[in-house]
């Protein structure tokens, strides 16, 4: 366990709710659930949910604080936003969603594996690094996130459309060498570090 | 008519419905002068649209026939059908109204023989049956309809369709220059008592009312349901005629959400509970004939809790604790497909039903704040008790959803309010 959910652990004990409600984007929404299921039913993915939103709801109220923030439940929220239209209470479903799945992974117990965040944080080091996507190196690093073998599988699978994509011009094939990312990434960097120094200050995380 | 006299003792009731017609009763029993003011050409609100009453089961149109014979036999209320009030003002004790009254193009000579309903061939959607059924355009609005007296549809005033029906009438009872007038008069107080009306269930999307046929409201439901209605008296599927016998009930469709009407109409759930009594009234014996009521939670207000119970013990109703999160259709069978989670176990489900019915939503049928300058109305435009609304005095469904009962107790502490207030009037001019 990482220092800061210990930390957390010690600071609610038992509230649970309360900790979403401070720590978690739109979390403060978590009480208003009348648990009337709309949302579960309305999404696409809800049959693969262990937990869809409504029980996820229930059980941060009822303190299932290990339950909610190590289970996959969230991290299969695609943002079609159906369950925000459609919720009679008008919650941000979708924003608490990824709300809770990012702060489970800053708790640093979110789950290891979960092709979701993989491929979240594999985005954002490639577009943070030069500004823009390197779409190459991404599908690259997407394709091998399971090991050589599985990789090259996945590379050959998808070849015709690779050949596609780089023939109207969709992909540079030399990305590797030649991506061409802002004009002074150097900057951006700093600004990034600057937004996650005020954000991280916002949500009460010492860096 | 024009020649009304109303001065500022008189008690203005606008909306003959059950809470319309107590307050006038009332009213015009303790002595007042009354004018009543409805906008449809009978007298009688949505009470008269409903198959049966809960908590008793009883039909609507005994207690309606006992407020008829009382309306009937006193002098002191006007009755103004077909008629709008278009403009309120002034202060308690003293109003100045104007009522726009629709030409009905026929006279009190009518004997509501129908001759002109059979010399017409024109038809017309039929309003009394939420437009489920069509009528003749010479009609009366239904049988127990007061005044017992026909109408023309405007749609066919001027053609040789009129023509027909003033021929066929042999009481010189049709006329046809009627013409739309405008009337003022004075009142000392009024009974705001415009009722309610269904939630548009066309918004509710996911539910898909405007595309699937067999997705029908509550208040058509009631309708299936009386020998006169437009089934006969059958449930019967729209897409097909066919019985519908697996029949769903979805409670707070438009009601409690965010996107429609924030407030609960509180009487959705037991009219739900009542219309599942229904299939077991229809189909005894046959095993095949359920009801499925899904809800969020039953709010069966107060006393009704044993009605609930009695529901609950019935083994052709059975229960789902969950708002349906989308309905789609089979488009060969025309069965619906009720799709969504459940509370109690979050299990995923996707039913088929013959039917569904919506328990719509009740919203005022008029916005408080449209009525006057002043008038206080919360959030979903019911009337506010409030020092600002002067002499005006809401009653029934104008002032929240609220069942019969209620409406017509609403409706006397209404009439005691107004009464108060022409004695004043009265005492200060004496
Ligand atoms: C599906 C369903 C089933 C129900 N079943 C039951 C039941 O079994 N038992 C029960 O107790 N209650 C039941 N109710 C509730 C019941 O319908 C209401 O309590 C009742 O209609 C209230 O009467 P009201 O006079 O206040 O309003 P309304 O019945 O709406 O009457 C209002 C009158 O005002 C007139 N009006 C409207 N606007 C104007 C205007 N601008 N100018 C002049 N006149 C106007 C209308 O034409 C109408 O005649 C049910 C409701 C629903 C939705
Ligand atoms: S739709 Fe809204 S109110 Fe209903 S269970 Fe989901 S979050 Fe709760
Ligand atoms: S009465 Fe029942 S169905 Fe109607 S809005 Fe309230 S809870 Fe929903």
């Amino acid at each position: 366990m990482s220092d800061v959910n210990t930390a957390m652990v010690q600071k609610y004990r038992n509230d649970f709710l309360k900790e979403v409600e401070e720590n978690v984007e739109e979390g403060h929404w978590v009480k208003m659930c009348m648990q009337c299921g709309v949302c579960s039913g309305s999404c696409p993915f809800g049959p693969h949910w262990d937990h869809p939103p409504q029980e996820i709801f229930m059980m941060i109220r009822a303190g299932k604080r290990d339950e909610v923030l190590t289970t996959e439940s969230m991290w299969m929220c695609t943002s079609c936003y159906n369950c925000i239209v459609r919720c009679p209470r008008e919650l941000p479903i979708t924003h608490i969603m990824h709300g809770l799945a990012n702060y489970a992974h800053r708790l640093g117990i979110a789950p290891k594996m979960n092709p979701t965040r993989r491929f979240a944080g594999i985005f954002w080091n490639n577009i943070a690094k030069t500004g823009r996507v390197n779409e190459l190196a991404l599908s690259l690093k997407l394709y091998f996130m399971d090991g050589f073998m599985s990789g090259i599988k996945k590379g050959l699978a998808m070849m015709s459309v690779g050949i596609g994509m780089i023939k109207t011009k969709r992909l540079n094939p030399f990305a590797l060498i030649s991506h061409k990312g802002v004009k002074n990434p150097k900057e951006l960097h700093v600004l990034l570090k600057k937004a996650r120094e005020i954000e991280d200050r916002r949500k009460g995380i010492a860096s | 008519m024009t020649d009304m006299v109303a001065t500022n003792e008189t008690i203005l009731v606008v909306g003959g419905g059950i809470s319309g017609l107590t307050a006038a009763l009332e009213a015009a029993e303790c002595g007042k002068n009354v004018v009543l003011v409805e906008k449809n050409p009978s007298v009688g609100g949505r009470v008269a649209q409903l198959y049966k009453y809960f908590p008793k089961l009883c039909r609507p149109s005994c207690g309606q026939e006992i407020n008829l014979r009382r309306l009937k036999a006193n002098k002191r209320i006007r009755l103004l059908t077909m008629a709008e009030v278009r403009n309120v003002s002034g202060t308690a004790g003293d109003y100045d109204v104007s009522i726009t009254i629709r030409p009905r193009y026929v006279n009190d000579n009518c004997t509501a023989c129908g001759a002109c309903a059979q010399a017409v061939t024109t038809e017309i959607d039929d309003p009394f049956n939420y437009n489920m059924k069509k009528i003749k355009a010479a009609y009366l609005p239904y049988n127990m309809a007061y005044p017992q007296r026909y109408v023309i549809d405007p749609s066919i005033v001027g053609s040789e369709e009129a023509s027909k029906a003033k021929a066929a009438c042999a009481y010189d009872a049709i006329d046809l220059e009627m013409q739309e007038q405008t009337i003022a008069i004075k009142a000392g107080a009024v009974i705001w008592a415009t009722g309610w009306r269904p939630y548009d269930a066309a918004k509710i999307q996911p539910y898909g009312y405007d595309r699937y046929p067999n997705v029908i409201t509550s208040v058509e439901f009631e309708r299936m349901m009386d020998p006169f209605g437009p089934t006969g008296g059958k449930i019967l599927r729209p897409f097909d005629g066919n019985e519908a016998k697996n029949i769903a009930f979805i409670q707070c469709a438009g009601s409690r959400d965010r996107n429609h009407l924030t407030h609960c109409s509180r009487i959705c759930c037991m009219a739900s509970l009542k219309q599942s009594t229904y299939i077991g009234e229809q189909y005894s014996g046959d095993a095949d004939a359920r009801a499925t009521i899904y809800y969020i939670d039953i709010r069966a207000i107060d006393r009704f809790e044993d009605f609930y119970r009695k529901v609950q013990a019935d083994e052709k109703v059975h229960f789902i604790k969950s708002k349906v999160a989308n309905i789609t259709e089979n488009r060969e069978s025309g069965d619906v497909v009720l799709h969504g989670v459940d509370t109690e176990g979050y299990h995923r489900y996707d039913n088929t039903h013959d039917l569904c019915v919506l328990a719509i939503g009740m919203e005022p049928s008029v916005r408080a704040d449209q009525i006057a300058a002043n008038v206080s109305a919360d959030v979903s435009g019911f009337m506010q008790m409030d020092a600002a609304n002067g002499a005006i005095y809401g009653a029934g469904c104008a002032t929240n959803a609220l069942d019969v009962n209620r409406a017509v107790q609403s409706a006397t502490a209404a009439a005691l309010r107004a009464i108060q207030v022409v004695n004043r009037v009265s005492s200060a001019e004496a």
